[in-house]
């Protein structure tokens, strides 16, 4: 028996297309990704749950020959229409990806960035955003007395955070996180997986992972995707314990993948 | 393999790798070698002058060969003012290559366009100077330099940079032609340093809404800024030393202008235009120290340039 769980849909994606030049990478995808969740997409490699999550913040636009076709709507707006304002969809949408990308200025700026491309903060102001977001992304107490060093000075999973701090600092509603933990060791993913279950209370997160026990953790719920397909989608026990189809079925106990 | 024989191979390969390692190292101290045989050379080759004219022939700006008094001040202003203008022009246009090249420009145009830009840089210098005086400089001097006059003139402070007959040969048209000059160096080492920037740290800001502007400017400069100095120390360091294409439209004139459209002088043109008429140990000599003075204005520069790059990294934090 799987319990119901009550949510409000913040993303929903409807009959969503997507091409690389003439290559089909998406084909008529629908789902609902709830508020304040995580939502896992899981796969093997080539299936196109990384495609899917880009569309979501229009990365994709960036080059020239792909193109996507259908609706990704954000509480009810066209996130693909072509008057969507795309500095304003990306301030609510956050991403955070497979490596650290820190940029090369010290740990105040990096935090500051963002911030500064939307709001006019006062000194004082900027100083609160940045320590609230680097205790949201639960930095604060290893960098609060170097705050102005190098980024890129920082361990791997520090710069993690670093970038998860930058992405939160502009206050979005939606956080994609593209496999966050793929280049980091043991105790930093432990450390990460365990960020993401304190940051869902404020945000929607969309979490791509390789690591089906990762979705399995950290995931309310999971979406199995497979050449392009949208193959089961629904509560992550229950996709789990009890999936429908029986591709799911066999990725998740690793016969295939 | 008997024991003889391996032990022969190892005594061999002991030997060759021995020679090797001597050469090399020959030729990276030859290197050097040759960098004191030249500073020792200009050195003695201007003890005549030094000697005459001490630390005054820096600051005279006297050239009279008649008299045989000699002052380096004009050549040494000359050079630094035509390469400072140089770099003005060079550096930001530079940089709209670059940018233009590796985030704009759609695929098909990126290959032809940067090979037009390395094609620029394959262009002798001398064609360069002659496209300078006979196309260049007429047709600024009607159309270009009237209006400057004109309008630039008149303003306080920098009007008299811009004010004087237009003669179309002087110190600014020398700068523009050296910037054209050094433009492909530049964009070219902009344009490689720009294409290694990761991917993921372009997205990652453009994905917190940066527009391409503030994404090349904030981000991508200072994540090359070591490559992007070196590109601009490599135009500098040409502009420095340019001699051809600057000798035919600088006007070679010993005279202290402070308008930058009359005609001027800069070290190397001095050098190739008077070479082979100096006459008597002096005049050489006071070449020959010209020439000491533009080597070490080039080191200067070049560490100025090392000693920047140092702060900027201390600042960030790399060097606490």
């Amino acid at each position: 028996m799987t319990v119901e769980i009550i949510t409000t849909p913040k993303l929903i994606v409807r009959d969503l297309n997507f091409f690389y030049g003439e290559y089909r990478a998406l084909k008529d995808i629908n789902l609902t990704i709830p508020e304040k969740m995580v939502t896992a997409f899981i796969g093997p490699s080539g299936c196109g749950k990384s495609t899917l999550l880009r569309t979501f913040n229009r990365m994709y636009q960036l080059y020239p020959k792909q193109s996507a076709t259908g609706e990704v709507l954000l509480d009810g707006q066209n996130l693909l229409d072509k008057k969507q304002d795309l500095n304003t969809l990306r301030a609510k949408i956050g991403m955070v990806f497979q490596k650290p990308t820190p940029f090369p200025m010290s740990i105040y700026d990096n935090i500051a960035f963002g911030v500064k491309l939307y709001e006019k903060l006062n000194r004082n102001e900027m100083d609160e955003r940045v320590e609230w977001a680097l205790k949201k992304a639960a930095l604060w107490g290893e960098v609060k007395d170097k705050l102005k060093q190098s980024g890129t000075g920082l361990s791997g999973g520090q710069q993690q955070r670093l970038c998860i701090a930058r992405a939160i600092a502009v206050k979005p509603q939606v956080l994609l996180l593209d496999e966050p933990t793929s280049a980091l060791d043991p105790i930093s993913t432990a450390h990460i997986e365990k960020l993401i279950e304190e940051l869902k209370k404020d945000f929607t997160i969309v979490i791509v992972t390789h690591n089906m026990q990762q979705a399995a953790r950290i995931s309310d719920f999971t979406a199995y995707m497979y050449l392009g397909d949208l193959i089961e989608f629904g509560d992550t026990s229950s996709v789990f314990t009890n999936p429908k189809r029986t591709e799911t079925e066999d990725y998740i106990t690793g016969r295939f993948g | 393999m008997p024991n003889f024989l391996r032990e022969s191979l190892h005594k061999r390969q002991t030997v060759l790798d021995a020679l090797f390692r001597n050469l090399t190292r020959l030729s990276a101290f030859s290197v050097l070698a040759l960098l004191a045989a030249i500073i020792a050379s200009l050195v003695v080759g201007s003890m005549p002058a030094i000697h005459a004219f001490g630390f005054g022939f820096i600051t005279s700006a006297e050239w009279d060969p008649v008299n045989d008094q000699y002052g380096a001040l004009i050549p040494i202003v000359g050079t630094l003012i035509t390469s400072f203008i140089a770099l003005l022009i060079a550096i930001p246009v530079s940089f709209g290559i670059a940018v233009f090249l590796t985030e704009l420009a759609p695929d098909w145009m990126r290959r032809p366009l940067g090979i037009a830009v390395e094609l620029l840089a394959g262009i002798p210098s001398i064609i360069y100077g002659m496209w300078g005086l006979f196309v260049f400089a007429p047709l600024f001097a009607d159309h270009v330099e009237p209006w400057l006059t004109e309008n630039i003139g008149s303003w306080p402070f920098i009007g008299p940079f811009f004010s004087g007959p237009p003669m179309g040969i002087g110190m600014l048209t020398a700068g523009i032609i050296l910037a054209i000059m050094i433009i492909p160096f530049i964009a070219s080492v902009m344009r490689d340093v720009f294409d290694v920037v990761p991917t993921m740290l372009k997205e990652s800001a453009y994905g917190l809404g940066s527009t391409t502007w503030e994404v090349m400017l904030k981000v991508v400069l200072p994540y090359t800024k070591i490559g992007v100095v070196g590109g601009i120390m490599l135009g500098l360091g040409r502009a420095l030393g340019e001699t051809m294409a600057v000798t035919f439209v600088i006007g070679n004139a010993h005279e202290l202008n402070q308008s930058l459209l009359m005609p001027g002088n800069s070290i190397s043109s001095a050098l190739a235009n008077e070479f082979a008429e100096a006459v008597g140990e002096l005049y050489t000599s006071s070449l020959i120290e010209l020439g000491l003075i533009l080597f070490f204005i080039t080191f200067v520069v070049l560490s100025l340039a090392r000693l920047m790059l140092h702060k900027l990294q201390k600042r960030e934090g790399h060097g606490a």
